[in-house]
């Protein structure tokens, strides 16, 4: 959109002839929005040619569909805890009135989680893994980047543990927490703190590389900067090595926050953590009619929000980072 | 005779896969307080070496280098370095950059007011004041070399490391910047070594030319003293007999005795190219 922007006010500043602005319009416009329609149209005729035992494979019309009934869905559940809550208030303020001595009982309503709490779950379980991860990596990373020994003891660990797939991890969470983890009233549901751990797992990684090739390779020239000023350990940190680093420390964090929204969405299906993944199961699981397009409805929801969340990272790392030639790409 | 800087008989060796080699043999300099000295020589010559000897950031093998009676063995801002492509840390502003420094050097003893004050001053002093809330990616390379030397300056160094502070400019933005130094140089009388390949700015702006014979082993092959009186005008001197003649001085050295393609004993047989064609 900025892109798009920009190029309307450069045409505009640079007095390019009409026909040439409308060229640049119709190429940031119009061939994106040619390749979807082409998409689209191969979508629905290579769709209805798929035929499974849950009906033929969901097109665009029966997505778009979805997409309107999960939303009523939604809106129908929040009218009946709505309705619940003011009930409930009723029952109690007229116990109250007849016994003063009565203290009423508040009880939250369980009604499902409709497919709009389920992003919302989704997605507070992917930013607590991921800043989790990203308060354990950068600390970690700056210490690896700085020291060289420390580097060469840890760098065999990343590179194994690197490549685990998250499915990998998640037996051994599961069981550590639920052994670990024990409460009689849990503050945060055990299939989140599985997802959240496998999530951290499989994202601290990109980050810890990133943020130590960072700090090593800091231009020696501020290094030296560094030293005739006799900067202490801790203020050399602060002042030149974690600002220098700041693009490289987003580039893992963009890299980690792709991955995690990736390993989230397979953790809740496994680990039944009430998002996006469990959705997907349910659906599945189901199997009406309705389930595949509901599913294919959930896929393209996770694109768009993955895409989201990596645009929302660029925008804080040209926020944040002084190098703005790097925060373009 | 006891000088200001004494840097006595260094010699600075690297590590390689094919063995130690030896940058610098015996180089012995003695610099006066407030006096300004350039070390001239052809790239590789290890110029540069001998200025991070100073600086503390290399150390020599043999010899040391002794600042107002104490020894140099670690980086320090009393001697402050302008570095060839400025280094301006680039995440802060022009002020910013210079503050740092100041904080650092000044510490408390400086209150927030005088901070200010010293910080806006040395830009000043640079003809930077109107670009003080700028980043160094919105100057060009002529200002951010100009804020280089305000941060410099604002350590009130006993003596400044200049490491072809000028190099990277284009040669208007250098002979104004040249013009400043000299400018600031007869206000504040620092002693200042500036490693320079560029004959005319050596000639011009020192008190002593230092001219390195080439590596490997580099040394202090001549010495020579610029007796031009100051003030110094660039267009004045442009025809003056005795400006030219050091010039010369400076040239012969380079190219006859020290070319670079000569082995080092060419400096005891001087070569048979005739003396006009060796600035080719």
């Amino acid at each position: 959109m900025n892109a798009l922007i920009q190029r309307f006010t450069g045409a505009a500043e640079s007095g390019e002839s009409l026909p040439l602005q409308a060229l640049a319009i119709l190429k940031q416009v119009a061939l994106p929005v040619l390749g979807i329609a082409a998409f689209l149209l191969l979508w629905g005729l290579l769709a209805k040619q798929v035929d499974t035992s849950l009906g033929s494979f969901p097109g665009p019309a029966s997505v778009a569909e979805q997409v309107k009934n999960l939303y009523q869905e939604h809106v129908a559940e929040r009218a009946k805890a709505d309705a619940f809550y003011e009930r409930q208030e009723k029952r109690n303020a007229d116990r109250v009135a007849k016994d003063p001595n009565y203290v009423p009982k508040v009880r939250a309503y369980t009604g499902k989680e409709t497919f709009l709490d389920q992003i919302g779950t989704s997605l507070v379980t992917v930013m607590s893994g991921f800043l989790l991860a990203a308060s354990f990596a950068i600390p970690l990373g700056i210490a690896v980047g700085l020291s060289k020994p420390l580097n060469e003891a840890i760098n065999p660990i990343i590179q194994i543990f690197k490549p685990v797939s998250p499915l990998a991890w998640l037996p051994l969470v599961t069981m550590v927490v639920s052994a670990l983890y024990v409460s009689d009233d849990p503050f945060f549901a055990k299939s989140f703190v599985n997802s959240v751990i496998t999530v951290m797992l499989c994202c601290i990684w990109p980050m810890v590389i990133n943020t130590s090739i960072g700090v090593s390779s800091v231009n020696s020239d501020w290094v030296n900067v560094g030293k005739v000023l006799r900067l202490s350990p801790l203020k050399n940190i602060q002042k030149i090595v974690l600002p220098a680093s700041i693009p490289a420390i987003f580039t893992g964090m963009r890299m980690s926050l792709g991955i995690a929204w990736m390993v989230l969405i397979a953790a809740e299906m496994l680990a039944q953590n009430p998002g996006l993944g469990k959705f997907i199961w349910d659906e599945f699981q189901n199997g009406s009619s309705s389930s595949l397009s509901r599913i294919m409805t959930a896929v393209l929801v996770i694109g768009v929000i993955g895409f989201l969340l990596d645009r929302g990272m660029l925008m804080i790392q040209r926020w944040v980072s002084w190098d703005k030639s790097q925060a373009a790409r | 005779m006891k000088s200001f800087l004494d840097i006595s008989k260094i010699d600075v060796t690297f590590p390689t896969p094919k063995g130690e080699f030896t940058a610098l043999k015996e180089v012995d300099l003695q610099i006066q307080k407030g006096e300004f000295v350039s070390l001239i020589g052809h790239s590789g010559c290890g110029k540069s070496t001998v200025l991070n000897v100073i600086a503390g950031l290399v150390q020599a093998k043999n010899g040391g280098v002794i600042l107002n009676q104490r020894e140099v063995n670690e980086p320090g801002p009393e001697r402050a370095v302008v570095f060839q492509n400025h280094s301006l840390l680039p995440w802060l502003t022009a002020y910013q950059n210079v503050e740092l420094a100041v904080k650092q050097v000044f510490g408390k003893s400086k209150s927030p007011a005088e901070t200010k004050e010293w910080i806006e001053h040395n830009l000043k002093l640079v003809y930077m004041d109107h670009a003080m809330q700028k980043r160094p990616d919105e100057m060009s390379g002529g200002m951010k070399q100009r804020i280089g030397i305000a941060r410099a300056l604002a350590m009130q160094p006993e003596v400044l490391l200049m490491d072809e502070p000028f190099g990277a400019l284009d040669a208007l933005t250098r002979a104004h910047l040249q013009d400043s130094l000299m400018e600031i140089q007869d206000e504040l009388k620092n002693t200042v070594v500036m490693i320079t390949h560029d004959v005319d700015e050596a000639v011009l702006l020192s008190d002593r030319i230092v001219m390195m014979t080439n590596g490997p082993a580099a040394t202090v092959g001549e010495i020579l003293d610029v007796d031009l009186p100051r003030p110094r005008d660039r267009l004045a001197l442009a025809n003056d007999p005795h400006y030219n003649h050091l010039r010369s001085e400076v040239l012969t050295f380079l190219y006859e005795k020290q070319a670079k393609v000569q082995p080092v004993k060419a400096k005891k047989k001087p070569s048979v190219v005739s003396t006009n064609s060796h600035v080719a």
